[in-house]
């Protein structure tokens, strides 16, 4: 019997290694998972390459990741948040990598990572300082940039409901990074608030197959959810 | 002199969305548009992190921490609205399936030039969003912003000295003096601030323009006719 489902979160990320490329949902606090975040924190893997589209908000979540020194570099689309005091601090001092990637290349270069795709032309960020250094063509008359995939050893990521195939749906806009991170990582683990019996998902709103999940952890409900929403 | 108030300025915006059409009202300032669109017309609000049919903020006490808009604010969700992942949401904006975009600027050149990401100042920590995507990937992309800085230097300009967000990518131009499209005759003024005469405005610009009516090749109205 296949049986995706994971005790906790500390032995869904237990083998995260020192050095490894993670990449964690979330648009801001909308998505994010904050409990295999916090079992990242307590499990100690250093040197690590974080994918998100943020760098953090306050001091939980990701911003707890990055206070702890886990994090060598981060490739997001907008670290500079109101309450990004965390990345900021570190940035400011050189503590921290940072490559600043356009939101809809970072969202296409992850999609392009998980469907297989070597590199593709986009027309965002051609002739901005962001396209500096890259390889560009004219197609059609249009300029274009050449954008290669983002391919992660793990993706953290958090959905509403999974089943031990690994099959997942989402809630509401904290849908956002959670598919397309799960199909570009060797490991997709997944923060479930419920896990329900195999068919209990309607196949037709499975936003996610399982296929592309390696675990699912169920996480305490509520907790999470009374939080207030950060200002961005 | 008078000028248009954000919350004219935000009504003037309101004015030049047709029924029917998908938009993206970006963050800060331009979101604001939402607040005077006509309630008889259906006009699809899309935010980047995954929703189309957007309504307004909820009432105090009903926010979801689920349902945010690329602000991060609390939104809801219209009657046959939807949500989808991220790469799906900029397909949509890259992929030109929006009409319109409404961004803020620090800078717009006479060839539709936008500057909106970065001041260039060496210790601002670099933040893009989806500006460059929006730039690049809405059929028209209104520009919403003062005309001029604080100091009284003109924001559209010859040239953009800040860092570009997109090359020829503004279709028009909303500012507290005059609505203005970007032709490719030039800088075409559509609309001038009550009592304010063309030539003070010229002069106020820093860069020729042209009065609404010389010509009228460059002429774009926003219907969806174009499309």
């Amino acid at each position: 019997m296949i049986d995706k489902t994971v005790a906790s979160p500390s032995a869904a990320v237990a083998d995260v290694q020192d050095g490894a490329t993670v990449m964690i949902g979330g648009f801001g606090t909308a998505g994010m998972p904050s409990e295999l975040i916090d079992a990242l924190i307590a499990q100690g893997a250093r040197e690590l390459t974080i994918v998100n589209n943020n760098a953090g908000n306050g001091e939980v979540g990701l911003a707890a990741l990055l206070k702890a020194k886990r994090v060598r570099k981060i490739i997001c689309s907008f670290p500079r948040q109101t309450d990004s005091y965390v990345f900021d601090a570190l940035f400011h001092a050189g503590e921290i990598e940072l490559e600043l990637v356009p939101q809809g290349n970072l969202a296409e270069r992850i999609r392009a990572a998980g469907a297989g795709i070597g590199a593709f032309y986009t027309p965002t960020a051609y002739g901005t300082p962001l396209a500096a250094g890259k390889e560009t063509r004219l197609i059609d008359g249009r300029g274009y940039v050449l954008e290669y995939p983002i391919a992660a050893d793990f993706a953290l990521i958090k959905a509403e409901k999974g089943d031990r195939w690994g099959n997942l749906i989402y809630r509401k806009t904290a849908r956002n990074f959670g598919p397309i991170m799960a199909s570009a990582a060797k490991c997709a683990i997944a923060q479930v608030r419920e896990i329900v019996p195999l068919g209990a998902l309607d196949p037709e709103v499975i936003v996610t197959p399982g296929i592309f999940v390696q675990r699912v952890v169920a996480v305490d409900a509520g907790a999470r959810r009374a939080q207030p929403q950060a200002a961005a | 002199m008078k000028r248009f108030s954000r919350e004219q300025l935000a009504a003037r915006v309101a004015r030049d969305i047709p029924e029917g059409a998908y938009v993206n009202l970006g963050i800060g300032l331009p979101t604001t548009v939402a607040n005077h669109l006509p309630s008889d017309r259906e006009i699809f609000l899309h935010s980047e992190n995954g929703l189309l049919g957007m309504g307004p903020g909820p009432a105090p006490g009903s926010e979801d921490p689920d349902l945010i808009n690329a602000g991060k604010q609390p939104v809801t969700l219209l009657t046959g609205g939807a949500y989808f992942h991220h790469a799906d949401s900029f397909a949509m904006m890259r992929g030109g399936h929006l009409d319109i975009c409404v961004l803020g600027a620090f800078q717009v050149s006479v060839e539709g030039d936008l500057a909106n990401w970065h001041t260039g100042a060496k210790d601002a920590i670099p933040a893009v969003g989806g500006a460059m995507d929006l730039a690049i990937g809405a059929k028209r992309v209104f520009v919403m912003m003062d005309h001029q800085t604080k100091s009284g230097a003109s924001k559209i300009v010859e040239r953009c000295s800040y860092p570009l967000t997109g090359v020829r990518c503004v279709n028009r131009i909303y500012t507290d003096l005059a609505v203005i499209d970007v032709t490719p005759q030039g800088l075409r003024v559509v609309e001038v601030v009550d009592g304010l005469a063309f030539d003070e405005l010229q002069r106020l610009t820093g860069v020729p323009l042209m009065s609404a009516d010389a010509g009228t090749a460059g002429r774009r109205t926003a219907t969806l006719s174009e499309r």
